[in-house]
């Protein structure tokens, strides 16, 4: 069959076509129109939410950090300030492959491998996107080139001018001021977030520590156009950030070195007050350590140096050195024992060198194993009697006498304004049930009346209650604050004044102290040889190692470590009391004869002028109202 | 019953076109007013899109006239004479995707450049955006419609040889409208509605074995990005939110010419080619995109009234799916950039930054305006 011959029809085909265009052209309109209702929704519809997204892409808030307050001394020297310093930052999210990054800085600063460990400690704990973390402290000038040259290498990687902590006078506040670090995850978590967007740096100790809020100041912002890149184009609005408040301490520098300067190279503690006011003069723990090593992140090297040294210059011994007080808690006792009625000033014990319980063998020896013979107070502080306080505790019972040393600070944080301060421990029953499940035994306040047994203090509750007995009962907390922006620290939880039944008590307890230093058969009056002004001071040991029954302290036989810390507390002039020190020498067996001197030389240093002269000021004319009061 | 030819004379319309120089140069009125207008806000959109750059603007401008005269040395050749010369210039084509298969240069990750240093750098894939269609345009016009299925099967071969070709460089976004322009001659043609049917049916099996067998990481990846763009918000899907939070944040009226802040401050990626049409929702808002829209319309009703006036049957397929692949060029590229479609690379057109987009847009306006002033009056009804 023959194909049927096809004749091109035009007419047909040109209407075909005619029909597709028409329907193209209704299928374009209505495409179009889709387009349109799309960016009908987008546009109008969902405007705002557009709106605030791309808002939000360019407007970013920055975090101003406020400039950390200034810690002065009390005559206005710089103990604190900041100091501008170059330190290289990294930005995780703009580094790409930041490992690598890692790498190639550890490469170009010549670092070593532990560096780059520290280095990736610090990245981790990156806290938001987009966020430089510092990494490296304190570049040199070098430092800076070599990053410089490197940068196309080093993307996400900048040098940062920032203001870091700077300690001028170096070890000498280590122990009270403290020193600031880089905040850790811990404190992440319980700082505010917002206050602290832009501060990498916290008070870890001292008064950093404990004025933190008031030296941080307040954060300011500054809402920035960035571009995609993270770049700043423009600030949009600025809010200031609120500077830190200055603080100017009582510490004076001077009483600082020279309390220093007494300790002479010793390990030990010094705390010295003004008992009016509560202010602290001086507070010295030795060795110290330069608290410049941490602002900036201290080696692993060198941290573990400090923290292993067999002289644990780290230890805060004025704050969290706990001592059994020996001796020199006896005014207190003396005080408690006078308040009680148990002893008067005239009443006397017989001491045969010993102590013994009705019904008991043990004998509780003095420290005179000759004995004193009849002892009356006066006689008992200043020859250190023990068997006195022995009689006088067993008479006043454990709970009196827990009480009363409550009343002078001891077993509870004294101070206004230290962080690391230890409590200490003043026994009681219900503590020795609660802790050891044991009843009290009598001995044990026996022993308590000399310092000794479970009651443990630090150097500052020793000067405190020192200062109770200079200042006749009236609580002032130690504080090192003198003035947070010009204002004087309120103390927020005062402890009553300790108020006496016959307030002449204090002035026998102190007229004791006194015969301590001036006295013919005074403990310490070796000390007081060529003084311009009157000392009362009370001398002690504490033992580092428990002598057995019958057995006889013999220095040969102790290793240097192990032998009893010497402690001294006092005040001057006794009739006046412009300065109360408290001194643990550590490992100084005599307390008399090692600690006393070095109060002797801070109470000089405080007390006389160039001349060698008791100074005008501390010359009151008190002295003769207060002799006249002791007749 | 006046005769055609009275008619013709009789008409002062006839007359007076006779006596433009429009006309005498084969250009058509209209779509050079268009083009011109189109050209002219494109630079201001341009300009604010890449960051105030006269350097750009200047290399545009200069694109845009190579393209003009293209368009007019185009135009001069009759459609008649162009239809012989296609089934050569489409085995050339072909013949120069395969160097590029084979040989082609790298630039951005896709080989689709021939370059002969010092002499010409170009893509074949460009000149396949008109060669295709006219190729089609050239087969059926000789066939009876519509087409049979022997025809549309050799048509597809045509089609599908460049195609793969192109898909292999790898180029999806050039390969589709190449895939559009032949197929939208098949559809002027009258290619049977069943039979469109059924490859719209079957389109949804050969999507799923292209998923599995031919498409790119890259491609699948867009393709994932673009069903759920929340999903990588820093990486793939990262373009879609930022233009569409670009063209969000215009609003109605926009937020001004040179303050469009997602462009101005790179987030906008690609701000001054593909998205472009971001800054201008941005800056113009969506009276701004409208107005754009409303030119392509013109332009495409102009193209589609060619179209329907084309004498010959090549001048017709070819014309309208010129046109009809324009409008695929619009469709897509708004549709991608505001997040309906995936986003595949297509600029653009006219407002894009891009030379050779230009010239290639160009010509084929040039095909348009050939085959609209070599009509033969005599023949006009």
């Amino acid at each position: 069959m023959p194909q049927p011959i096809r004749i091109k029809d035009h007419e047909k085909d040109a209407r075909l076509v005619r029909g597709r265009v028409v329907f193209g052209a209704i299928a374009v309109v209505a495409l179009i129109g889709v387009l349109i209702a799309r960016l009908y929704f987008l546009q109008v519809i969902q405007y705002e939410y557009h709106s605030t997204l791309s808002e939000n892409n360019r407007v970013h808030v920055q975090p101003i950090p406020p400039t950390r307050g200034l810690i002065f001394d009390r005559n206005g020297v710089v103990v604190a300030d900041n100091r501008p310093s170059f330190s290289l930052s990294m930005t995780r999210e703009r580094s790409g492959n930041w490992q690598q990054v890692l790498d190639v800085i550890v490469e170009v600063l010549e670092l070593t491998p532990e560096d780059r460990v520290i280095f990736e400690k610090r990245m981790r704990q990156g806290r938001r996107p987009f966020e430089p973390v510092p990494i490296l402290f304190e570049l040199t000038e070098e430092q800076i080139a070599r990053i410089a040259v490197n940068q196309f290498r080093l993307p996400g990687v900048e040098v940062v001018a920032q203001l870091v902590r700077h300690y001028p006078q170096g070890a000498h506040f280590a122990h009270s001021v403290g020193y600031m670090g880089r905040i850790n995850e811990k404190e992440l978590k319980t700082l505010d977030p917002v206050n602290y967007s832009g501060t990498h740096h916290i008070g870890k100790t001292g008064i950093e520590r404990f004025y933190e809020p008031e030296l941080h100041g307040q954060v300011g912002y500054e809402e920035v156009e960035t571009n995609a890149r993270g770049r700043v184009l423009r600030v949009l609005k600025r809010t200031d950030p609120i500077p830190g408040k200055d603080i100017v301490l009582s510490l004076d520098i001077k009483l600082q070195e020279a309390a220093e300067a007494a300790l002479g190279g010793r390990r030990g503690a010094v705390v010295a007050l003004d008992p009016k006011t509560g202010e602290v003069l001086a507070m010295v723990s030795q060795p110290s350590f330069d608290p410049n090593l941490f602002v900036t992140g201290i080696s692993f090297k060198a941290y573990s140096e400090l923290r292993d040294s067999i002289d644990r210059p780290l230890f805060n011994r004025v704050l969290r050195g706990l001592y059994p007080p020996g001796s020199t808690i006896k005014p207190a006792v003396a005080i408690a024992g006078l308040d009680a009625g148990v002893v008067t000033a005239s009443s006397r014990v017989y001491d045969p060198g010993y102590y013994q319980l009705p019904n008991y063998d043990h004998k509780y020896r003095n420290w005179n194993r000759t004995g004193d013979g009849y002892v009356d107070l006066d006689t008992a502080i200043m020859r250190s009697n023990d068997t006195y306080f022995y009689d006088l505790a067993h008479k006043l019972g454990i709970d009196r006498l827990s009480a009363y040393m409550s009343k002078f600070g001891i077993g509870q944080k004294v101070s206004l304004d230290m962080f690391e301060e230890s409590p200490g421990l003043m026994p009681t029953r219900e503590w020795k049930r609660a802790t050891r499940r044991q009843a009290w035994f009598p001995g044990e306040t026996l022993i308590l009346g000399i310092g000794q047994g479970y009651m443990q203090s630090t150097p500052l509750q020793l000067a405190q209650a020192t200062a109770l007995v200079a200042n006749k009962g009236v609580w002032n907390r130690p504080h090192l604050a003198k003035t947070v922006e010009g204002e004087r620290p309120k103390d927020e939880n005062p402890m009553p004044d300790i108020v006496l039944r016959d307030p002449s008590d204090w002035t026998k307890v102190n007229h004791g102290m006194q015969q301590v230093m001036h006295g013919a058969r005074g403990t310490a009056r070796k000390a007081s040889i060529g003084a311009q002004y009157r000392i009362a001071g009370k001398s002690g040991t504490a033992q580092v190692v428990a002598i057995k029954q019958g057995e006889k302290y013999d220095r040969s036989k102790v290793q240097e470590r192990h032998r009893d810390h010497a402690l001294f507390v006092g005040f001057a002039p006794a009739d006046n009391p412009q300065i109360v020190v408290s001194v643990m020498v550590e490992n100084g067996e005599s307390g008399s004869g090692v600690a006393a001197p070095v109060v002797r030389q801070i109470m000089d240093a405080w007390l006389l002028d160039q001349d060698g002269r008791l100074k005008a000021e501390y010359a009151s004319p008190i002295s003769a109202e207060a002799t006249a009061r002791e007749e | 019953m006046k005769s055609n030819f009275d008619r013709i004379l009789s008409s002062e319309d006839v007359m007076r076109r006779r006596a433009t120089l429009l006309q005498r140069m084969h250009i058509d009125g209209p779509l050079l007013i268009l083009l011109l207008t189109l050209a002219a806000g494109s630079l201001f959109v341009l300009y604010s899109a890449s960051g105030k750059s006269w350097d750009l603007l200047a290399k545009q401008t200069t694109s845009f006239g190579i393209g003009l005269v293209s368009m007019i040395v185009i135009a001069q050749f009759e459609p008649r004479f162009m239809a012989r010369w296609v089934p050569v210039g489409y085995v050339i084509g072909v013949l120069l995707l395969v160097v590029v298969d084979v040989m082609g240069h790298n630039a951005m990750g896709a080989t689709r450049w021939i370059n002969i240093p010092g002499v010409i750098r170009f893509q074949p894939s460009e000149f396949m955006k008109i060669l295709m269609p006219a190729t089609i345009a050239w087969y059926l016009a000789k066939r009876s419609l519509p087409p049979q299925l022997k025809h549309v099967g050799i048509s597809l071969f045509l089609i599908g040889l460049p195609f793969i070709l192109i898909v292999r460089q790898p180029d999806l976004g050039t390969s589709l409208l190449i895939l559009a322009g032949g197929a939208f001659v098949l559809f002027m043609g009258g290619l049977r509605w069943r039979w469109i049917l059924s490859v719209i049916a079957a389109a949804v099996p050969v999507s799923v074995a292209m998923w599995y067998f031919v498409m790119h990481d890259y491609q699948k990846q867009r393709v994932l990005t673009f069903l759920d763009p929340e999903s990588d918000p820093l990486g793939t899907g990262w373009n879609i939110i930022q233009s569409k939070a670009a063209i969000g944040s215009g609003g109605v009226f926009g937020k001004g010419w040179l303050l469009g802040t997602q462009s101005h401050l790179d987030f906008l990626p690609e701000s001054h080619t593909d998205f472009i049409i971001a800054v201008l929702g941005e800056e113009f808002g969506l009276v701004g995109i409208c107005a754009l829209l409303l030119i392509y319309l013109l332009l495409i009703g102009r193209g589609l009234v060619i179209t329907a006036q084309a004498q010959t049957l090549f001048g017709k397929l070819l014309a309208g799916s010129l046109t009809m692949t324009f409008f695929v060029y619009v469709f897509v590229n708004i549709g991608m950039v505001s997040g309906l479609l995936p986003v595949v690379g297509v600029p653009l057109p006219f407002i894009s930054y891009g030379g050779t987009s230009l010239v290639t847009l160009l010509s084929a306006f040039g095909v348009l305006m050939s085959i609209h002033t070599h009509r033969k009056w005599i023949a006009q009804v």
